[in-house]
């Protein structure tokens, strides 16, 4: 009897996780699938007739936004390691006995909602704003320039949504870094920018990626930044997706692109994760 | 009405917001998008055939053993009517049927998203009578056999006090399935300390002098109006052709910078920062922004024409309470209530002998709520005169979805560049 239980033990603990999954990801995907292959509207009810044309329709319609927002999350996801490197690095091993606090500084921001933050940036780069208004002052920027509604406003906004998410993955692959593996670059006689580079960097490697991981699928698939930061020119595939499904009910077109997105994004972070080796992803899961 | 019962200066602040916090609230919501595909999946459709009308003995099939239970819920916009609901404590004093009001509806695409599924499995909703502005959704949810048959032998005061021009509107002949709540006005609002010139037409939003300070509409509808207006077509009378024409104009607006950015109810902000000048903008908000704030915002019904909106009671076929409802109804089109909640809402009233008793009421206060009461009472927007409402058009109404599918697909491209 026993025996049976230890025998079932593994299974009985993976299955509210595997139920959790089933019931919230597999069957919603599933029925998304089916409904971009549907055909009709909303008051006649939609038909599953494989209606392929809805995604030649949507990539017609909506290539444009869909690769705009491959760009905005890379540029962003970019941006995002440039900044969150040297803080991570300097939290790893400046930090001393503050580490944890300044860490907490770091999220203390993120305490409050995203949405509300967004719109608090709204108030930052308002053509009256305290950003925009010193710089016409001084006659820095011509009268009709503006931010708000810039691909600059976008991009600035998800860098700064997605600070932390870049910043903890990193903090904790060099805070893992063994000072003696430094010291002993050191005493092998690489100054320290060559012992970074061979040393520290590739150590920090994993912490990287799983930032990427973390940052650039969110970022890309973001609608909130350009919805409340954007301009007439500036539409995420985000934006697109949200507006078919709740406010035109066009659930074909809506499933449509959420699986073309996915699908992209999937292909990048495959490709990605190949270029980068796949050794390191797995340490990263290991972790 | 007694001047006690006016809102403090703090809540109609809050006032100027209301059309902010309704469609802001939903579209952050990005996850419920998930859980829609998953509602909508396997829902069947109702309308086999649109019902634009109803068949003649649908009333009374509908109506034929329904009796009074004494509770009604009420689902509305946010800050449609005073927070201490001093209408519905009357309501409850006088019928005994006591009311739940919700400020649930938020936006029309997503509310309509939300209760299909329910109404499609002829479940009910949970509320008993909704407000429904007339637009695209107005017609999904008439077209698939999802609102009551209104009984007009039950609704004697509406017969009685509404105004004619809402007894005769395209979106809802003879008032067969709604009765309105309150009505607005689309129409062009400017900041008079930045522009020197009168503005007096639509065509002024297309003057390359303004490039980069002028602020449109992102909802479809609207825009498309101002564009067919622009063009000489009257919304209503407009064929696929007119739409075509039209989003060439707006896109001619777009590609010439002159458009500044497609805004939901945050333009009302956006004038007031001074990010644009010259904005599409809802008649109330107006209002509203120039009592709270002592703005100085202009607001005109342009020369060729402006479009007009109203949001309707409605009661949803599967309603539990309609009876009940149908009286709640009726009761707010008695004058003194109407003009109770006109005073609060700022809204263009349907009940034109309002416009009489919030002028006594005016009489009867003091100080700034007499003011504020005898601003309302001559306020165009409240109660448009008869050469404004010439110039009012309703929105573009579709014989069928496909059709309403084609109009989104031309416009939407402007609004999502």
């Amino acid at each position: 009897m026993n025996r049976v239980k230890r025998q079932l033990a593994p299974y009985l603990l993976i299955l509210p996780g595997s139920l959790w999954l089933l019931l919230f990801f597999v069957v919603p995907m599933f029925t998304m699938l089916s409904l971009s292959l549907q055909e009709g509207d909303v008051v006649n009810g939609y038909r599953f007739t494989f209606h392929w044309q809805t995604y030649v329709d949507a990539m017609e319609d909506y290539r444009t936004q869909l690769i705009r927002s491959l760009i905005y999350g890379l540029i962003a996801t970019v941006v995002l390691i440039v900044l969150a490197f040297p803080a991570a690095y300097w939290i790893a091993f400046y930090g001393g006995r503050r580490k944890s606090t300044y860490l907490f500084l770091l999220l203390l921001p993120f305490f409050v909602s995203f949405v509300l933050r967004t719109i608090s940036w709204k108030q930052i780069l308002a053509d009256q704003g305290p950003v925009l208004s010193p710089l016409r002052d001084a006659g820095l920027v011509p009268d009709a320039f503006h931010l708000l509604g810039s691909p600059a406003a976008v991009i600035g906004g998800l860098v700064y949504n997605f600070l932390p998410f870049m910043v903890l993955p990193i903090y904790v692959a060099l805070e893992r870094i063994d000072p003696r593996v430094v010291e002993a670059a050191r005493d092998l006689y690489a100054n320290p920018a060559l012992a970074f580079r061979k040393v520290v960097f590739p150590l920090a490697l994993p912490g990287v990626f799983a930032g990427v991981l973390m940052t650039f699928v969110p970022t890309t698939a973001d609608y909130v930044n350009s919805e409340v930061l954007g301009g007439p020119e500036t539409t995420m595939i985000g934006q697109v997706i949200q507006k078919q499904y709740l406010v035109n009910s066009d659930y074909p077109t809506a499933s449509a692109l959420s699986f073309v997105l996915i699908a992209v994004l999937l292909i990048g972070v495959f490709a990605y994760a190949r270029a980068l080796g796949t050794e390191d992803v797995m340490k990263v899961a290991a972790r | 009405m007694s001047a006690s019962h006016l809102p403090d200066p703090s809540v109609i602040r809050g006032l100027t917001q209301r059309r902010l916090g309704r469609r802001d609230a939903l579209r952050m919501s990005g996850l419920s998008a998930l859980g829609m595909a998953l509602a909508a999946c396997g829902v069947q459709g109702q309308g086999a055939k649109p019902a634009a009308s109803a068949a003649p003995d649908a009333v009374a099939k509908f109506w034929t053993g329904k009796t009074k239970n004494g509770h009604v819920d009420f689902a509305n916009w946010p800050l449609y009517m005073d927070p201490k609901k001093p209408e519905l404590k009357k309501f409850t004093a006088e019928t005994g049927i006591t009311v739940n009001y919700q400020e649930v509806i938020q936006e029309m695409g997503p509310w309509f998203a939300k209760v299909q599924p329910q109404l499609a499995a002829g479940q009910p909703i949970g509320y008993d009578l909704m407000v429904i502005t007339n637009g695209i959704q107005f017609s999904q949810f008439r077209d698939s056999g999802f609102l009551a048959p209104m009984d007009h032998a039950k609704l004697p005061n509406f017969t009685k006090n509404a105004a004619e021009a809402y007894k005769k509107t395209a979106y809802d002949p003879d008032n067969q399935f709604s009765i309105p709540w309150a009505s607005g006005i689309t129409g062009i609002a400017y900041n008079p300390d930045k522009i020197k010139r009168p503005i007096t037409k639509l065509a002024d939003l297309w003057d390359e002098a303004f490039k980069g300070k002028i602020g449109m509409l992102s909802d479809t509808q609207e825009l498309a109006n101002f564009g067919l207006l622009a063009n000489g077509v009257k919304p209503a009378d407009s064929t696929a052709d007119d739409w075509e024409k039209a989003a060439e104009k707006l896109k001619e607006q777009k590609t010439k910078k002159i458009v500044r950015n497609y805004y939901d109810q945050s333009y009302i902000d956006a004038l007031g920062r001074g990010e644009v000048w010259i904005a599409q903008a809802w008649s109330g908000d107006i209002f509203q922004k120039n009592v709270s704030e002592g703005s100085n915002l202009k607001f005109v019904i342009p020369e060729e024409g402006a479009t007009m909106w109203t949001d309707n009671m409605c009661i949803p076929i599967t309603a539990k309470n309609p009876l009940d409802a149908i009286m709640l109804m009726d009761f707010l089109y008695q004058v003194p209530i109407s003009a109770s909640l006109a005073e609060y809402i700022n809204y263009v009233c349907p009940v034109p002998a309002a416009q009489e008793q919030i002028r006594k009421d005016a009489a009867a206060a003091s100080g700034e709520d007499k003011d504020y009461l005898e601003s309302l009472a001559d306020s165009p927007l409240l109660f448009p005169t008869e050469t404004d409402y010439a110039k009012l058009h309703y929105y573009v109404t579709f014989a069928t979805p496909s059709e309403q599918q084609e109009f989104q697909k031309t416009f939407e491209p402007i609004v999502l560049g």
